[in-house]
């Protein structure tokens, strides 16, 4: 099959992904499905674009769609100043230092309550993603409707003072949904594992041939010959950016590589722009250090770029699940990542990929991977199976719907 | 391979074309079973704290631990959540073998199965003191499966409907009837045994399929050995 056509394909439906899961498990979510006929769904996130949470969305929907539970995707709308304290609650819930202003608080209430104002909750399930649309809860009333908060991001070490002002939030929903054990906070309400997920038809992660894979190289200058260091990641320091390139820097004195650091911004991340800054700065001078500002739709140059790697590279300090990673593995690749987040449960150390600690281990396990090109293709051969096993986009669909009859039940 | 050739078993121990199209009194009714996991609230952090844990918790977390694990583990050393955890987070691999040794075809009750393996734990403390109170690299979240099942597909007369079911089973609606049913039925036997040789009346066929080794294999490759036993022999 040729795979190299760049124009949008038409979105897949459930039966595409028989030959990868295989038949039964398309039936099987065909019959849970029935089971929740007539119901609907409200999705509610912070960007349509950029980001783990858009991806995953523009991908649930429509299947949620094709197995008739209608569901309805709404971002939330906010002024310069809610997307800057939000990010500050991102950071502090990932345990960086909270400096704010006295008044976030009520900056984050007063556009929760904009929206909440402007949006109408007419669904039987209501799933908010994400600290920033949170307080959306307070349209909960009494009826029938369930309401869940899906929390993406990594709450082990979340600053007192944010947490303590959102917790009291999220104890009003039904169930709450983590992608890990270690993110949960003991909350009084149900908390259920949920990983992400990856849609192995979409262009970030369809096959591509050889060919279109060594253009997309050459049009961003990377030489296919030499071994190719990747990280894909929005430039955000708590992808560390800074380290990936110290690591490199300890590699290439001894393998004559190369490092791609490619991503873009999500239009919920004020910092972006500073922190490519930082690592233009800190690559300067040096040719075989690719920056690569990507616009959100280049899912296609992504594909390539992770396809063409020899070795994937997720360096990040703090991360919610790291689909980076998932879709690394999908394609095979063996990966070099930090032991944070999610990270573990994708990564395997020495069976699925390599985890890290410190910019000398990332050094270390790169030139190891390097120099051991087949034990790499096991990890990658290994990784594609995990995911293959449980970070698929079915794997999504067949968790919202099993959670929605169990809500149904009474839980 | 030919399973049926080997000395100890009985050459008319196969399924021919004609048993296969035997009708059965009651049909077999496949299900399809989904997981939902829940997270418990209490991590714990030492193996002291994961002995007391191990008696007071949830049966659905011990189930979820030891029979439920064995749907999603492939890579990692042990199927046990629990020796998975003693080995890689408390670097104890004696402690992780002995919990990973203890056998489920043997146990039809989730509470002999709790005892056994807080005995094994306690012990292991007497022993070695030293361990009991040591910070485990990362915390142990004690987790429950939450089950929803929905009848599937068309029922079952025949062992050859029984074959074309089961190729169409989903991995987790395989692992309800092939390793979950142990303990739903309080019996050590899986649902395709049960009904092989309550609904059918052949012992020999439910005991052999009962044989399978479920711990070393993959759900597919569980499927397939499931599938080379009930399809006929026809050249013996």
């Amino acid at each position: 099959m040729s795979t190299t056509e760049v124009a949008k394909p038409v979105l897949p439906v459930l039966q595409d992904y028989a030959p990868i899961v295989g038949e039964p498990e398309i039936l099987e979510l065909r019959e849970l499905a029935c089971r929740l006929a007539g119901r609907h769904v409200k999705m509610v996130n912070s960007t349509a674009v950029g980001g783990g949470v858009a991806e995953i969305l523009n991908r649930l929907v429509p299947l949620m769609e094709e197995v008739k539970v209608p569901t309805h995707w709404e971002v939330i709308t906010g002024g310069e100043k809610f997307f800057h304290v939000t990010k500050a609650f991102h950071n502090a819930l990932h345990g960086a230092p909270y400096d704010a202003a006295p008044d976030w608080f009520e900056t984050f209430l007063a556009t929760n309550e904009e929206n909440r104002r402007r949006m109408h909750f007419d669904e039987d399930f209501i799933v908010i993603h994400d600290p920033q649309p949170v307080a959306l809860i307070a349209e909960r009333n009494s009826g029938p409707q369930r309401w869940v908060w899906r929390c993406h991001i990594d709450l082990s070490n979340p600053s007192p003072q944010v947490w303590g002002f959102l917790k009291p939030w999220v104890e009003r929903y039904d169930a709450s949904l983590f992608s890990s054990p270690q993110f949960t906070r003991g909350l009084r309400i149900p908390q259920y594992l949920f990983y992400p997920t990856i849609d192995p038809l979409a262009d970030k992660n369809r096959d591509l041939d050889d060919e279109f894979v060594r253009s997309v190289l050459q049009r961003f200058q990377v030489d296919p010959a030499r071994p190719i260091l990747t990280q894909i990641s929005r430039f955000d320091r708590l992808k560390d950016p800074l380290g990936v390139i110290r690591a490199y820097r300890l590699v290439k004195k001894y393998e004559d590589c190369q490092l791609v650091l490619a991503g873009g911004s999500a239009t919920d991340d004020p910092e972006g722009a500073a922190v490519l800054a930082e690592v233009e700065a800190a690559a300067a001078g040096d040719p075989d250090i690719h920056i690569l500002n990507l616009p959100p739709w280049s899912h296609v140059e992504i594909n390539a770029l992770q396809r063409g790697s020899t070795i994937v590279i997720q360096k990040s300090l703090k991360e919610g699940f790291g689909l980076t990673v998932s879709e690394a593995l999908w394609k095979k690749k063996p990966i070099v990542a930090s032991a944070v987040g999610g990270i573990p449960s994708q990564v395997i150390h020495k069976l699925t990929g390599m985890l890290v600690h410190s910019v000398e281990g990332t050094a270390y396990q790169i030139r190891f991977l390097l120099a051991n090109p087949a034990f790499a293709k096991v990890l990658g051969e290994n990784g594609h199976q995990h995911v293959k096993g449980h970070f698929l986009v079915t794997h999504n669909l067949k968790r919202y719907l099993v959670l929605f009859l169990i809500l149904l039940q009474g839980d | 391979m030919n399973y049926f050739m080997r000395e100890d078993k009985p050459i008319s121990g196969t399924v021919t074309a004609a048993l296969e199209a035997k009708r059965a009194e009651q049909p077999f009714q496949f299900m399809a079973a989904s997981y939902l996991i829940r997270i418990g609230a209490e991590p714990v952090q030492t193996l002291a704290d994961f002995a007391k844990s191990l008696r007071n918790c949830p049966q659905a977390s011990i189930f979820y631990h030891t029979f439920q694990s064995l749907e999603a583990h492939h890579y990692t050393s042990f199927s046990s959540d629990f020796a998975q955890w003693a080995l890689t987070a408390c670097n104890e691999a004696a402690l992780a073998e002995q919990l990973a040794i203890v056998d489920l075809r043997d146990i039809v009750s989730l509470e002999d199965l709790r005892g056994i393996l807080a005995d094994i734990v306690l012990n292991y403390l007497k022993e070695h003191p030293q361990a009991a109170d040591r910070r485990a690299f990362e915390s142990f979240y004690f987790c429950e499966a939450r089950e929803v099942t929905v009848p599937s597909g068309l029922p079952a007369w025949t062992l050859a409907e029984l074959a074309e079911g089961i190729r169409h089973l989903g991995h987790q609606s395989l692992h309800y009837h092939f390793i979950n049913s142990r303990l739903r039925l309080q019996l050590k036997t899986n649902d395709f045994s049960f009904w092989i040789e309550h609904s059918l009346n052949h012992s020999w066929l439910a005991a052999r399929l009962n044989r399978i080794d479920f711990y070393n294999d993959t759900l597919d490759d569980l499927r397939q050995d499931l599938l080379a036993i009930l399809e006929p022999q026809e050249t013996l």
